[in-house]
Parts: C-alpha cells; sequence; structure tokens
C-alpha cells in the first residue's frame, strides 16, 4: 500500500494497531452506533498522545458504551454497572503512574453511577471519563435515562418523559471537575483532540459525547437512522464562542460543544502523596 | 506503630496490624459500627508506609476500589459489618467471577437490616458462604480473641493470595472491640504468601490459563501483560462467552480450585476430645466460652471436649465427620438462630444427637449459660 | 467541475478538485466488506459523494478521482472497515 508516514498525518490505520488480538471484529454494536465512533477517535487521540499500551489502564460499567474497552489492547476492567469510577478509582489510587480511562454510558454513569460521578469529580481524581450520552438505555432495549429530554419516549416513558434530565457538563463543573468538555460522533476530528486533552489534564476529566442510539431512541422519537442523527447533531451544536453571543433562547435545545471548562484545582493522587512524603520526611 | 513488638490493642486494630503484615498496602472504605476503627487505623498506618487509604462514599465503592486496587497489582482490603456487607455483596460476586484476591472483614452485629450496631452476633456466617448470587465458592476465616485475629488476617491475606479468591474474615461486635496485649510477629516468622505471577511471554499470556492447580497467575498492570477482566461469565482469555463448553469449565475451574485442596484451608482446634462423650463445637468469639465451660466440667468429672473452626467456609465436612464420629453428643454454640448447627446436622446425618444453644439477643454467650445446658444434656 | 446534488434541495455545492492523482496507484481507499456493516454514514456524510451503496448497501468507490483525502468517512467508520492507501 502507498501510505505515507509523515509523522504530523494520522495514519489511517493507526486503529488498527491498538485493537484486541483475538478479539473478533466485526463489533457488536448496531450498524451505525457512535460508540465505534468515539473508539476510534480515542484511539487516535492514544497515539498522537504516544502513550504505550501498558501505560493505560481502561475501566467501564455495563451498557453497550462499556463493552468498549474489551475490544482495545489495554488493560481493562469491564465491571458492574455503575461502578466504573469507583473501580477505577482504587486502580489510579493503587498505580497513580497508570493513566485511568473510564468509559460509560449515560445510564451507568449518572443513574447507578451517579454518586461515584459526584464524588470523583469532587476528588479530582486523575481519571478521564468518557460519558458517551445516547439519552437511552440501549442494552437492555430502550429505556429511559437520566438524560432522556422531557417528553421524549423511551419503553419505559412511553407516553413522553414526565421528568427532567440532567445536563452531565454541568454536573460534572458544578461537582468540581477540573477539565469538562463536550463533544459530539458527528465532529469526531474534534472529539479526538478534545479526548487527548482530558487525558493530558492532570485532574478528572469528563467528556460528554452526543451520540446517536438510532435502534431505540432514535427510532421511538421518529429522530432517524445513523446518518440522520449524525446529522442533527451537525445542526444543533454551537462552538463555545458561538453560543457567548447567542440569547438564551436560541441556545435552547442546542449542544454546546468544545471544552466548557479548564482549571487547576490539585489533583487527588499528588495530595494524598504529599501526605505521604511529609510523613516520610518526619 | 512503636518500636516495642507486644502492644495493647482492639480486635479491629490486631486484624490492621495483621493485614499490613501480610503486605496489605491498600484499603478502601466505608465508616460503619463496630468495624469503624479499621478504617481508622489503616488511614494512620498506611500512609507511613508509602500505602494508600481511601475513604470512599459507600460500601458499593469501597469493594469496587479494592478490586481495581488488587487487579491492578496491590494487596488490598477492606472493613465493615452486616449492612456494609450486603451492600458489598455485588462487587464481591465480581470479585469472585474476576478471580481477585482480597480481603473482606466483617466485623457482624446484630441483623437483620441496621440491626444492632453496637451489639454483638455471629449471623452473618451464611452470608459470608451464600450471599451474593450465582454459584461460587468461598472461603471464610472466623477468629476468635484479639491475638488470633492478627493471625487469621495473614492468613486470609496467604489464602486469598494462593487462590485467586476474596477471603471473608468473620469478626465480630466482642472481638473487635475487645484489647488484649498483642504481639506483632517478627518479619520472616510466620509465612506471607504473594500470587503468582506468569513468566510467559506477553503474547502468549492466557489470562485465566486453566493450570494444573486451576489458579491462574495474575499480573499487575503495566509489567508487559494486559487483558480484559469481567464480571460476564469468560473465556480463558477473559472474553465473554455464551457457549457452554466455555462457561461449565469456567464455574468448575471456581469451585474446584478451591474444593481440590481444602486440606490447605481448613483450620480447627481441637482440645479435650480423645474420649469426649459430648463436644462442643464453636468459633469467633463463643469459642473462648466454650473452651471455659469445657475446663470447668472437665474439673466436675464430665468428659466434654471442645472443636473450634478457624475455617468456616469451605465447611469442613470430613473433617468434621473423622472428629465427631466416636462421640455420643454434639453441642452447638452460635451468636445466631443456629446457622452453622443447620451445617453440622448435614454433614454428620439425623442420627447424630445434636443440640443447639442458639444467643440471638445482643449479648455475649457465657459459661455458665453453656454448663446450664452440658447439664441439660448429660 | 462536478456539480453534486444538495439533499436539502439548495444550491448545489461544487466538488473540489482532489490534489490526489489515483491513475498510477491504488484507489483512494481500502474498504474491509467483512467488517462494514452497511451503516450508510460513509456514502452520506463524504462531501464529494465517493462512494455508493452496492447490492447489500456497503460502499463502493465509484468516483474515486473527486476523493480529496479528507478523512472523514473513514474517521466516521464505526467498524473500523475504512482505511485510506494513501494517509
Amino acid at each position: 500500500m502507498a501510505i505515507t508516514t509523515e509523522k504530523k498525518q494520522q495514519r489511517s490505520d493507526v486503529i488498527l494497531e491498538y485493537l484486541r488480538p483475538r478479539k473478533k471484529f466485526p463489533n457488536v454494536w448496531c450498524p451505525g452506533c457512535g460508540n465505534g465512533v468515539v473508539m476510534a477517535a480515542y484511539i487516535r487521540a492514544i497515539a498522537k498522545l504516544g502513550l504505550s499500551k501498558d501505560e493505560v489502564a481502561m475501566v467501564s460499567g455495563i451498557g453497550c458504551t462499556s463493552r468498549l474497552p474489551v475490544y482495545l489492547d489495554f488493560n481493562s476492567l469491564h465491571t458492574t454497572h455503575g461502578r466504573s469510577l469507583a473501580f477505577g478509582t482504587g486502580v489510579k489510587f493503587a498505580r497513580p503512574e497508570l493513566k485511568v480511562v473510564a468509559i460509560s454510558g449515560d445510564g451507568d454513569s449518572l443513574a447507578i453511577g451517579g454518586n461515584h460521578f459526584i464524588h470523583a469529580c469532587r476528588r479530582n481524581i486523575d481519571i478521564t471519563l468518557i460519558l458517551i450520552n445516547n439519552h437511552i438505555y440501549g442494552m437492555t432495549g430502550g429505556q429511559g435515562s437520566p438524560t432522556t429530554p422531557s417528553a421524549k419516549f423511551s419503553t419505559t416513558t412511553p407516553y413522553g418523559n414526565a421528568e427532567k434530565h440532567f445536563e452531565p457538563c454541568d454536573l460534572a463543573i458544578a461537582a468540581g471537575a477540573s477539565f469538562v468538555g463536550r463533544g459530539t460522533v458527528y465532529h469526531s476530528a474534534q472529539l479526538e483532540k478534545l479526548i487527548a486533552d482530558g487525558i493530558s489534564h492532570r485532574g478528572f476529566s469528563m467528556i460528554e459525547v452526543i451520540s446517536n442510539c438510532h435502534t431505540y431512541y432514535g427510532r421511538l422519537n421518529r429522530e432517524g437512522d445513523a446518518v440522520a442523527m449524525m446529522n442533527a447533531f451537525n445542526e444543533k451544536t454551537v462552538t463555545k464562542a458561538r453560543a457567548a453571543k447567542m440569547t438564551e433562547e436560541e441556545l435552547r435545545d442546542k449542544w454546546v460543544i468544545g471544552t466548557l471548562h479548564v482549571d487547576d484545582k490539585t489533583e487527588f493522587c499528588d495530595e494524598y502523596q504529599a501526605v505521604v512524603d511529609r510523613l516520610a520526611a518526619k | 506503630m512503636s518500636k516495642s513488638k507486644k502492644k495493647l490493642m482492639q480486635g479491629n486494630a490486631a486484624c490492621v496490624n495483621g493485614a499490613i503484615y501480610a503486605g496489605m498496602r491498600f484499603f478502601a472504605g466505608y465508616p460503619i459500627t463496630p468495624s469503624t476503627e479499621i478504617a481508622e487505623v489503616s488511614a494512620r498506618e498506611l500512609p507511613k508506609i508509602g500505602g494508600r487509604f481511601i475513604q470512599m462514599e459507600d460500601e458499593i465503592a469501597s469493594i469496587a476500589a479494592i478490586v481495581g486496587a488488587s487487579v491492578s497489582g496491590l494487596k488490598s482490603m477492606t472493613g465493615t459489618s452486616g449492612p456494609g456487607y450486603s451492600l458489598m455483596l455485588e462487587n464481591i460476586g465480581y470479585a469472585y467471577m474476576a478471580e481477585a484476591p482480597l480481603v473482606v472483614v466483617n466485623v457482624q452485629r446484630g441483623g437483620p437490616s441496621t440491626g444492632l450496631p453496637t451489639k454483638v452476633s455471629q449471623s452473618d456466617t451464611m452470608q459470608a458462604r451464600w450471599g451474593t448470587h450465582g454459584d461460587y465458592t468461598a472461603i471464610a476465616v472466623a477468629p476468635s480473641t484479639v491475638e488470633d485475629t492478627l493471625t487469621e488476617t495473614i492468613r486470609a491475606f496467604n489464602l486469598a493470595e494462593r487462590f485467586r479468591t476474596p477471603v471473608t474474615v468473620l469478626l465480630d461486635e466482642v472481638i473487635g472491640h475487645s484489647r488484649a496485649m498483642v504481639r506483632i510477629p517478627e518479619p520472616g516468622e510466620v509465612e506471607v504468601f504473594n500470587r503468582v505471577k506468569p513468566t510467559s511471554k506477553p503474547e502468549d499470556f492466557v489470562a485465566f490459563e486453566m493450570t494444573p492447580n486451576l489458579v491462574s497467575p495474575m499480573p499487575a498492570y503495566g509489567e508487559g501483560y494486559r487483558y480484559n477482566t469481567t464480571g460476564l461469565t469468560h473465556d480463558e482469555y477473559g472474553f465473554p462467552t455464551n457457549r457452554a463448553d466455555e462457561i461449565k469449565p469456567k464455574l468448575d475451574k471456581l469451585r474446584n480450585k478451591i474444593m481440590n485442596y481444602t486440606d490447605e484451608i481448613i483450620k480447627m482446634r481441637v482440645e479435650m476430645l480423645d474420649d469426649a462423650d459430648v463436644v462442643i463445637v464453636s468459633y469467633g468469639s463463643v469459642s473462648r466460652c466454650a473452651l471455659q465451660a469445657a475446663s470447668i466440667a472437665r474439673k466436675a468429672g464430665f468428659k466434654v471436649g471442645c472443636v473450634q473452626l478457624y475455617t468456616i467456609w469451605p465447611f469442613p465436612d470430613k473433617q468434621l465427620t473423622d472428629l465427631l464420629g466416636k462421640c455420643k453428643k454434639i453441642l452447638v454454640g452460635e451468636l445466631n438462630m443456629g446457622q452453622i448447627a443447620a451445617e453440622i446436622r448435614r454433614v454428620l446425618g439425623p442420627d447424630k444427637e445434636i443440640h443447639t444453644l442458639q444467643r440471638y439477643d445482643g449479648e455475649i454467650m457465657t459459661p455458665m449459660q453453656m454448663l446450664e445446658k452440658l447439664e441439660e444434656m448429660i | 467541475m462536478n456539480e453534486a446534488a444538495s439533499p436539502s434541495g439548495a444550491e448545489p455545492k461544487p466538488k473540489a478538485k482532489s490534489k490526489y492523482d489515483y491513475s498510477n496507484g491504488p484507489l483512494p481507499l481500502n474498504i474491509n466488506l467483512g467488517w462494514c456493516k452497511a451503516c450508510n454514514i460513509c456514502i452520506a456524510l463524504c462531501p464529494q459523494q465517493v462512494f455508493e451503496p452496492d447490492r447489500d448497501g456497503k460502499p463502493v468507490q465509484a468516483r474515486p478521482d473527486d476523493c480529496t483525502q479528507c478523512t472523514i468517512c473513514w474517521i466516521h467508520c464505526p467498524d473500523f472497515a475504512i482505511t485510506s492507501n494513501y494517509r
């Protein structure tokens, strides 16, 4: 193949180097599922950062999204529903030299995992959470999730959702996360950069990715197939810079994408190490 | 820790000292009476030796964190009581499936539910065997004094590392909060066992290999071996499977890796048994009472012996059958409604005369109580 | 320059001229039909309309000369079924 290997361009086949040997492809997700797009952006980010496979540990919970790490050639801990950040805290705190990346869905992170979500943000532990938000519980067949918008349909909100929904980024910022960003599966190139920035950031990084579950959410809410949903993500997003010039009315039903919040709060493992060092010096 | 090797301490503190001796360097926990001192002592001692302590947001997070720490390479532990252990069950099950070595200390109190936070029971004995869902084999040990809490905790870690499995230490409120003089062993005095590491080339590594003794070597993260750990039933490589010919071997492995080696796990203390007509079977804090009652009975001329179970699970079927074959009557004393008595009945059959002394009012068993029962029996 | 019909019926966007010359080499892209699930994303998102669906819905490079190696197809493929032969 006549592939050029210029360092500044990402090679298109780099992703193949990070797939787990012996794991069967094609992957288990529906045709057109955004999870695969996120996985590709994530791998390109890892490759661009130059991280070795042994430096990275991945954790995930339960759900379609949480199946992601199983496909990749890193140490991966596929845990129980909602608990990826709790297991991940154990891994990171025990082995602070590892880069810990958590992959979780909206239900996994914000329903059953809600408590671990806010505490990981609060601790500002150096874990990167990629929260793939498809606004539904996909794996179990289309039930409502804490991010299913009001009045939308799911199998457990068959007459329209009577509840309100979380804004994961607002929650993360309020709880203390020091890097918060939002991307979409349409804006795949920007997503790669956002993930790379999140992983490089020392502290808890939360990247919400707006994704499509056209099999359930799309079908039940008449939002169309994968392509239609992805195009909608394009139309309904604005960058942070543009959003600053828009009214609240104009921003309703739009997603603001990009790096939404960064600060330099001290990180948990560093703080604990400082305690250890202080005791050792006595 | 002070330089002198003998120190006055609570059972809970003896537990932590034993754990640290065994190499524990990661503790994640949540406060719950009567186990909280285990967390507090760990919080104080671990940073002094480069270990890691974290108070997590709840018990579920605590057990999750110690599984994560164990899989990533550290010996890890948590301490809780009945209600916390109930919360932890799902992830304890995860540790069974993932074959993650770890120690969970349950300082038992009255139950069910919130029950009696400051009063003693042994009512979580069965839960340590069957609490979490599914088919699996459990290991649980029961210290009976402050001093043997230290040694049994070391043994719990050794068993966890040897068999790549969670081990429950069944303490109770009385032992946890009693104080005694405890000697911390010298380094090297008590054997400490570490998990077997792989020696294969990374590309040949099979994460859940069916080795001859069914315990797969376990690398730490970052050593060059990379594998998937999942709570889904999985094949030898750690990939989820739906195939009957991969599911059955995995479940058999979880059972047989322990049940084929019970000689390494079962531990009992036997006193005055040779000519005993009546044998008191007990475990945990009740055993001190049983020994006292048996000594008093012997002085009064009655042939009473004692069998103390240090290992509760796997239950010592064969050992008890051998030991108790000759005696005429058995008294099982426990601080619950007969959880182990039922096991003994199962093992010895319907024809053996088995009496039970069950105390479940939150109070400690007394030798006087046992003697009264023995009088009735003899 | 070819003109592309726009789905929304607006003024059709003129196609860009590709910098790549594919006449002496392989096709611009390599498609793994075993992994492709015919989700249609690459076909729909390609700004140059390089692809046409085959009988199974999987992409065929119908207008390879128009491919500008913009990367949109392979960075959006959820199944890693597309790689470039030039990048």
